[in-house]
């Protein structure tokens, strides 16, 4: 549980981060709270050769609003982001994802822009940024750009980072409306990654439901939406037997892995069935 | 139950009981700031540090090992190979020689020529740091010639299976028979199976668990002249120390081992381990002191394992429910060597299997067979929870089969409260107890008819989430134990456990026990025990433990052993102190013995109030010794030996209400209750904890717990990530509460509690589950319960299938090719 020797850089500035993963050598890993990198390091199953530690980087802590946007920083950490007002306000089903990654500890240190960056298909938070249509503000030697979420999360533990790029914030379109959201997760145990969860968002209108914005957590490589859900439930009725209806397409178009807590075919099922429950409880049925 | 102190409570005058008072634990504080030795603290000046490369695969021939890299490495000092030191590390005892036959290949603590488990040990590295060490790791070029992984205990028990160990004629190591009818304790078996209205068939598999205590192991050996001071994280200093002299070669009398505080075991350091050997043979080669401490990650893959064993079990009844007999053979998967009482641990099971019930007729037959995986070994009710599980699980099926209530057809073959004390078809003498007591208070706590009432409505309305409530009456067996009880069984060791108590001229008090505590409490309990008995107080009192040089004699602590043997020790000792003052007092007092009364701690002349002497005067009197009788020796102290002569035996209900949610095959336990009866109560606090900790690993069997091998025989639940120990968020809300029946073979009247709950609780939490959705056709779901299974289960069938790769488990084989071990009729009632 030793890692192997690594170089240890801790800039303050966006510029300087940058800059020091420029610098870093061939291999460079970013640590934004090091909730997964330091047990792989511990592990030797990663042994990079310099770690860039954002955790000084103050401008890249926190959450504002900007227009219709709220910009979270990515090196937020889980706690903050649980306890901000604008997100309860404005980003709540953040906050309720949030609320069941890992556990208190991992909380205190782990950041919203470390989870996405990480990727990881259990991950609780990608799924969330898909479903809501986040940006990711990413910064590198060429100046800035944006990413949306829907083409950040390219493969297997893998995004649209090029090498030498810093994620910045993510900036989050607030829910206008009469929107009810739930993340419904599956678990064995209470800290435990997801198995299966789902990330839903719906907006009601006159007894309808107006659009559901739905997001799958481990239900492929990377998160996903389920769209014939999503186009099923949009002017549906906002009754159970509809949302139901509508529930049974949303594993349609995904390639699950098998492992030791669900085969692909179950975890198909449990999105199926979260996705009706999560729905539901949006919906406020 | 009460869990705060009340000074209120406590008058001034009248000195209360310290024997039942929920007192909290003097240890406490220092055990969970962490302001105390753990081994892992220890830093003595040139300590080395030790690391051990370990085998990558299963089952190989080690054709070459490259150390010149490692041994270049910066700071490392040696590099040791198998080969380097096969000459002088013998091999890892075994203590119970199970059958005469038992065939054991020998533990090598590195290997020589051939790994034969992933984590296995083949070359040690030691360096300057730790760091250091673990670098050089990676530069050691093992070449492996593999061999097939022999996996599946099923398989490896048949004729012409890969051979674990090739210089061995079969994976066999043994074959063990209890059968009641030549053991004259019961009818004959087949008989009993031949003449019977119903039998019942069942499979079960009892999965293979890791002990996962929290404090890593670790060993500190220091040289001084020709001596050896050894700290090590184990349950056993006493053990340890004989078995490593006899293992090395070095002289009892030049080995102190010494076990700090030690945090938890359960079972896990109940062992002589490799790496305790090797550190004292790097010690010894190198003249230097040496530590090693394991990673998590190590711990789960080499330190030994527990359970994993397949359970065939029929049992025979009449049409009224009448028990006839019951017939068990087991496969019990050693792993791939013999290590201290792996051989032993399923054949303690063999007295248990009858549980509570009255059966005319027992037959039971046990294989230990070799597999490349980790050894098993104890683990928390070592024995006692397979055979728990099986009968437990078999008087359900049974229920089922003969359209009974579960708890109808326990009552009705239960032995009854004025039968005790009652001799079993195993030949055990139950020595007290009260079954339908406890029981009829478990139902209280539960509150078993609005539940039931609860199953029915959620039945008839076909709601996705069923409730199911499961059973668990149960006894175990602690105490261990009669030292000539081991020796019939073949033992490698006694039962007895020793105590010292020394009366210091100040009047404070110390207690030495041989009983090693990891955890459980023996400070404060030993300290209540000592108060009553010798009327002083309790904050005087001070247990001296875990190092052989202060506690030199012992047996140490595991089979819930320690109140009844070694508290029994304490205070047999106390009862010498006051016999040896009160000769002391006469003489002071001018009084005959004859007149002198000794209460809260006083002599005094009975008739003769005003007059007497504090038994702390005593101690002063007998340090200054300016005065005291010619025919005695200047001192009280005492110590003594408690040997018992027979086991005694917990028993308790234990009730699971389970909510099933069809839909995803989550389970979730709703309630649960029991009653417990582990006689006298010293401290109501440690016997809540100790039911509430055991019922959390046994909930954890049924519900979360598996060590999973792949098809090449890697451990794939190698982290917390995947083997998945439940934490207080994942449990229910415990209703406990107590019966009280003294056991009659000790002067305490204690019986045992530190294994109950995870004895007890297992197939309740299975038996709840499988009310709840028998009536869709489910028969047997297998552990753990995950919800993928339970879904499975439900849906399509069958018991949920496998987690791991096929036939790597014990658990791919089906039921049909179940090998026989005894006669094949197996036949009645399926």
């Amino acid at each position: 549980m030793i890692p192997a020797p690594f170089e240890y850089v801790r800039p303050t500035t966006v510029e300087e981060a940058v800059q020091a993963v420029a610098e870093g050598g061939d291999d460079v890993k970013i640590m934004a709270g090091g909730q997964s990198l330091i047990p792989v390091m511990r592990l030797r199953l990663a042994a990079p050769e310099t770690i860039v530690d954002l955790g000084r980087v103050a401008e890249m802590r926190g959450v504002r609003e900007d227009g219709d946007a709220l910009v979270i920083g990515a090196m937020t950490t889980h706690a903050e982001v649980i306890a901000d007002p604008l997100i309860a306000q404005h980003a709540r089903l953040i906050a309720e994802a949030t609320e069941t990654v890992a556990d208190r500890q991992t909380r205190r240190r782990g950041t919203f822009g470390g989870a996405l960056a990480h990727a990881d298909p259990a991950g609780d938070l990608p799924s969330v940024a898909l479903a809501l249509d986040a940006e990711m503000v990413v910064a590198g030697p060429e100046g800035r750009r944006t990413v949306p979420a829907r083409e950040f999360f390219v493969d297997y533990l893998t995004t649209a980072l090029d090498e030498g790029e810093v994620l910045v914030e993510i900036r989050v379109p607030k829910l206008a409306g009469d929107w009810g959201v739930r993340y419904e997760k599956f678990n064995r145990v209470a800290q435990a990654w997801s198995i299966v969860a789902v990330a839903a968002a719906v907006r009601r209108e006159n007894g309808h439901i107006a659009e559901a914005r739905i997001g799958l957590t481990n239900m492929g490589p990377v998160p996903l939406r389920a769209p014939a859900t999503e186009a099923a439930l949009a002017g549906a009725s906002a009754s159970p037997d509809a949302v139901a209806a509508a529930a049974r397409s949303a594993a349609e178009g995904t390639s699950p892995s098998s492992d030791l807590n669900a085969q692909a075919d179950y975890r198909q099922h449990l999105a199926q069935v979260l996705t009706r429950r999560a729905v539901a409880t949006a919906a406020g049925l | 139950m009460t869990v705060t102190e009340d000074p209120a409570t406590t008058a001034p005058s009248a000195p209360e009981k310290e024997i039942g008072q929920a007192r909290r634990r003097k240890e406490d504080a220092h055990l969970i700031t962490g302001e105390t030795t753990w081994t892992d603290n220890m830093v003595l000046p040139g300590m080395l540090h030790m690391a051990l490369v370990r085998s990558p695969v299963a089952h190989a021939r080690i054709t070459a090992i490259d150390v010149s890299a490692a041994r270049e490495a910066p700071g490392v000092v040696a590099v040791l190979t198998g080969q380097d030191v096969a000459e002088e590390q013998g091999s890892i005892p075994s203590a119970w020689q199970v059958t005469p036959d038992m065939v054991n290949p020998g533990h090598p603590s590195l290997a020589v020529d051939q790994v034969n488990h992933v984590g296995e040990a083949v070359a040690l590295i030691v360096a300057r740091s730790r760091a250091a060490a673990t670098d050089a790791i990676e530069l050691v070029d093992v070449d492996y010639d593999t061999l097939p992984p022999v996996l599946d205990v099923e398989e490896a028990a048949k004729e012409g299976a890969d051979l674990v160990h090739s210089h061995l004629s079969s994976n066999t190591s043994y074959h063990f028979v209890f059968d009641a009818g030549e053991a004259g304790t019961g009818s004959d078996t087949e008989q009993a199976f031949a003449d019977a209205d119903v039998v019942v068939s069942r499979r079960f598999v009892n999965q293979r668990l890791i002990p996962a205590f929290m404090e890593p192991r670790s060993v500190v050996v220091q040289p001084v002249g020709d001596s050896f001071t050894m700290w090590s994280a184990t349950q056993i200093p006493h053990i340890l120390r004989v078995m490593a002299a006899m293992v090395t070669g070095i002289p009892e009398h030049k080995l102190r081992v010494i076990a700090p505080d030690v945090g938890g075991g359960f079972g896990g350091k109940l062992q002589v381990n490799p790496e305790e050997i090797l550190a004292l043979l790097v010690a010894r080669r190198l003249g230097k002191p040496v530590k090693w401490t394991e990673t998590r990650s190590e711990s789960l893959m080499a330190a030994h394992h527990g359970r994993d064993q397949v359970q065939y079990i029929d049992i025979a009844a009449d049409r009224e429910g009448n028990v006839k007999g019951l017939r068990v053979r087991l496969l019990a998967d050693m792993g791939a060597y013999l290590r201290l009482i792996t051989a032993g641990t399923p054949a303690l099971g063999a007295f248990m299997f009858p549980g509570i019930y009255k059966f005319p007729a027992y037959r039971f037959e046990l294989d230990g067979v070799f597999t490349t995986k980790t050894p098993t070994d104890a683990y928390r009710g070592a024995g006692r929870p397979e055979a728990t599980f099986a009968i437990e699980r078999i008087m359900d099926e049974l229920a089922v089969e003969l359209g009974m209530d579960p708890l109808e057809l326990r009552r009705k073959n239960w032995i009854d409260a004025e039968e005790f004390p009652f001799t079993t078809v195993a030949g055990l003498e139950y020595d007290s107890g009260d079954y339908d007591t406890a029981t009829r208070r478990a139902l209280e706590l539960i509150g078993y008819d609005e539940l039931r009432e609860e199953q029915r409505r959620r039945r008839e309305s076909g709601d996705p989430v069923q409730l199911g409530i499961g059973f668990s009456t149960f006894t175990e067996m602690c105490g261990i134990a009669p030292s000539r009880v081991l020796g019939s069984l073949s033992f490698g060791s006694g039962g007895w456990e020793h105590a010292t108590i020394r009366m210091l001229p100040t009047g404070k008090v110390e207690v030495v026990t041989g009983s090693t505590p990891h955890g459980q409490g023996h400070e404060t309990a030993w300290s209540q025990l000592v108060a009553d008995r010798l009327g002083v107080p309790f904050e005087d009192i001070e247990v001296l433990h875990g190092d052989t040089a202060i506690a030199s004699r012992g047996l140490d602590t595991y089979g819930s052993r320690s109140l009844v043997v070694g508290g029994a020790a304490v205070v047999r000792a106390a009862d010498k102190v006051i016999a040896k003052a009160r000769k002391v007092a006469a003489h002071l007092l001018e009084a005959s013995e004859d007149d002198l009364e000794f209460d809260g701690g006083r002599f005094s002349v009975r008739g003769t109030p005003g007059t007497g002497m504090a038994i702390q005067e005593i101690a002063l009197a007998v340090f200054t010794a300016h005065n005291y009788p010619e025919d005695i020796e200047p001192t009280i102290d005492a110590d003594a030996a408690f040997d018992p002569v027979n086991f005694s035996f917990p028993h308790g209900t234990h009730i699971c209400a389970m909510e099933v949610d069809t839909e995803t095959g989550f389970v979730k336990i709703r309630k649960y209750a029991c009653v417990d009866d582990v006689g006298t109560i010293v401290n109501p606090l440690i016997v809540e904890g100790q039911i509430h900790g055991g019922l959390a690993q046994g909930i954890a069997q049924a519900l979360y717990e598996e060590a999973v091998y792949d098809a090449d025989g890697n451990l794939t639940t190698g982290t917390f990530v995947d083997y998945l120990v439940p934490s207080a968020a994942d449990l229910p809300h415990f209703d406990t509460d107590n019966t009280v029946h003294v056991a009659p073979g000790n002067p305490i009247g204690a019986k045992g509690v530190g294994e109950a709950g995870c004895i007890a609780s297992t197939p309740a939490v299975v038996n709840a589950a499988l009310d709840a959705v028998r009536h869709l056709g489910v028969r047997d779901i297998r552990m753990p319960l995950t919800p993928e299974r339970v879904w499975r289960a439900v849906h399509e069938g069958g018991d949920g299938g496998d987690r791991a790769t096929a036939k790597t488990n014990a658990q791919g084989a089906e039921s049909a090719q179940a090998p026989s071990t005894g006669t094949s009729s197996t036949g009645g009632a399926l």
